[in-house]
């Protein structure tokens, strides 16, 4: 949640980021971004939604649509691993059970100190470097056990 | 001798792709400015002869395309171009959209002028983020160095881009869906007709093509469309990019003229795939993303390139080849590509909602090895009604894996009922 921004700066940030419609999912990967818990919470929502002119409703709708953006919490690190054919066939599933194992929690769950989400994403067209997954808009790929236990040592010295 | 062609991807890793000075080092913009001299209609007549068919993956020839949209009255003429890439195995946009951005945007510049269009979008995925922020800069060195924006090389015109995010929406990739998104809609395709070249971006006349397809046009222009229509073969003109991935060898995208190689040249020649990795066999391939045909290796000499493929069943699409090995089972593999439908079906109609949902419940039964005869019958009907009744082409291509595999592998669907698969389950190795 962006409680740590006072509305005129979270307007700031879709006035950074060209305050139109064109530009929304634009805007709203950005706040997400923004967001230490990776998500569009409803008071952010509402903000952007009438600053460029949408309802609120319409806003839920596309909050919703688009599997990028997320309007639960999620941890700080959200890891997501593609499990598309390609990568699955550059066996993706042993990436998954590391993550799994690593971080002692399954597909789609935050550990309890809230730093890391498991995720799926579809193809994110990194195929010549699978199995990928993505944290923090970087891909990672040509993924062994060890490079999955170097991420996430990495990320939580950070 | 090298199979492989530089056209497309000529200046990919050896320029700075945000200079505008190597880009013009390497013949950038000289395609520009000979159509800035240009009639209209000339240009037009050059796309036609080219024999270009769309790049995306739904191959409509680009050059009709371009005069239906010509022929079309209203102003203004919007140019769109489609850089959502979500076909799974397709990477070959992002080697143009990276390293050589300004073949791009090229491309929609002379076909803005030919509309007479003041603004051109590029809708990128949201997944290559990094790559929107540096496209960016590409633009701004093309607005300073005098080739975008007002009066583009002297010439009186003017022409904008904008660039536009996506935010993880494969059916974005369906050139209406995709207009709907610019519009800070849902991305779910529209109702057609009216066609998009009539009322397409803010309802006005549009033109989408995809990034390959854009890169494309200074070719043709350069070249003269009969010239780049002799780099591919009957109807389907140009070189490809094609994106080779999955079990072989090399895993990039690499060019060919369409027609001038066959399956088996991209899969084994060492410019190429380089074969099967770790030693294993070939099992089967994927062509044009998860909505393409799966090919087998009885298929490998067929030519690449539209009508030779066709007669097999197969197509370019957006130029995917995820290769397979031994080690892969069909049913496991098509659960695989159901389950990324299920995922990315908008919802919005129920062949394709429902349906998806349905083949995968019948195919968990074949994997499982507790389906029977009726339910060959039953996914074949499924696939028919979703190919035949889903809105959008979302839902009528997601069952073309499946049909060509229940063409070509009956047995092993059969194989799956006895609970007999050598992957599935290994007589004396642990199960997966």
């Amino acid at each position: 949640m962006l409680k740590h921004f006072s509305d005129e700066e979270i307007l700031a940030v879709v006035e950074e980021n060209g305050a139109c419609k064109e530009n929304l999912l634009a805007i709203l990967l950005k706040l997400q971004d923004l967001s230490p818990q990776n998500y569009i919470d409803e008071r952010t929502a509402n903000l952007v939604a009438d600053r460029v002119g949408l309802s609120h409703v319409q806003m839920y709708d596309i909050l919703t649509f688009y599997a990028m953006l997320e309007t639960k919490p999620r941890g700080k690190y959200v890891i997501e691993v593609c499990n598309s054919a390609p990568c699955y066939a550059s066996k993706s599933d042993r990436v998954v059970a590391v993550l799994e194992k690593e971080l002692g929690i399954k597909v789609g769950e935050t550990t309890p100190d809230g730093l890391f989400s498991v995720q799926y994403m579809p193809c994110n067209g990194y195929c010549d470097i699978g199995p990928v997954i993505r944290v923090q808009g970087r891909t990672h790929g040509n993924l062994t056990e060890e490079k999955i236990k170097e991420i996430i040592q990495n990320l939580r010295n950070a | 001798m090298s199979k492989s062609l530089s056209l497309l991807s000529k200046r990919a890793g050896k320029i700075n792709p945000q200079s505008v000075e190597d880009y013009v080092s390497m013949g950038g913009f000289s395609a520009l400015k000979k159509a800035l001299t240009m009639e209209k209609m000339e240009i037009i007549n050059e796309m036609l002869d080219a024999n270009l068919l769309g790049r995306g993956g739904a191959a409509y020839p680009a050059g009709k395309k371009w005069k239906q949209l010509y022929n079309i009255e209203g102003e203004p003429k919007y140019i769109v171009c489609n850089a959502d890439e979500g076909e799974p195995g397709t990477f070959k946009d992002k080697l143009l959209l990276k390293d050589d951005p300004m073949s791009i945007i090229e491309g929609m510049i002379i076909a803005g002028y030919v509309f007479n269009s003041q603004d051109g979008y590029i809708y990128i995925r949201g997944e290559y983020r990094i790559i929107q922020e540096k496209f960016k800069e590409s633009l701004e060195a093309c607005e300073k160095a005098g080739y975008l924006g007002d009066n583009i090389c002297n010439s009186g015109y003017s022409f904008r881009i904008h660039v536009v995010s996506g935010a993880g929406a494969y059916v974005c990739g369906e050139n209406s869906g995709l207009l709907n998104s610019i519009e800070s809609k849902t991305g779910r395709p529209r109702v057609k007709p009216p066609h998009l070249a009539e009322v397409g971006l803010f309802s006005k006349p549009t033109l989408v093509n995809n990034v390959e397809s854009f890169a494309d046009v200074p070719l043709i222009v350069e070249m003269g469309g009969k010239a780049f229509a002799e780099l591919g073969s009957e109807g389907d003109g140009g070189s490809k990019l094609v994106s080779i991935c999955g079990n072989s060898v090399n895993r990039k995208v690499v060019e060919v003229g369409l027609g001038h190689v066959t399956l088996r040249d991209l899969i084994y020649d060492e410019e190429f795939g380089g074969g099967i990795a770790d030693g294993k066999e070939l099992k089967f391939y994927h062509l044009g993303g998860q909505s393409g045909p799966i090919g087998f290796p009885e298929q490998l000499d067929t030519p690449y390139t539209a009508k030779a493929l066709k007669k097999e069943g197969l197509s370019v699409g957006s130029g995917a080849l995820v290769v397979l090995d031994e080690d892969m089972c069909i049913i496991d593999y098509l659960l695989k590509v159901c389950e990324f439908f299920i995922h990315e079906s908008c919802g919005k109609c129920t062949p394709c909602r429902e349906g998806n949902r349905h083949v995968h419940n019948i195919l968990t039964k074949f994997a499982k090895g507790t389906a029977t005869e009726e339910d060959f019958e039953r996914l074949e009907r499924l696939s028919a009604t979703m190919a035949l009744a889903s809105s959008c082409g979302l839902g009528q291509a997601a069952c073309t894996a499946l049909d060509s595999c229940l063409k070509h592998r009956r047995a092993e669907f059969e194989a799956h009922m006895r609970g007999e698969c050598p992957v599935c389950f290994p007589k004396d190795k642990e199960g997966k």
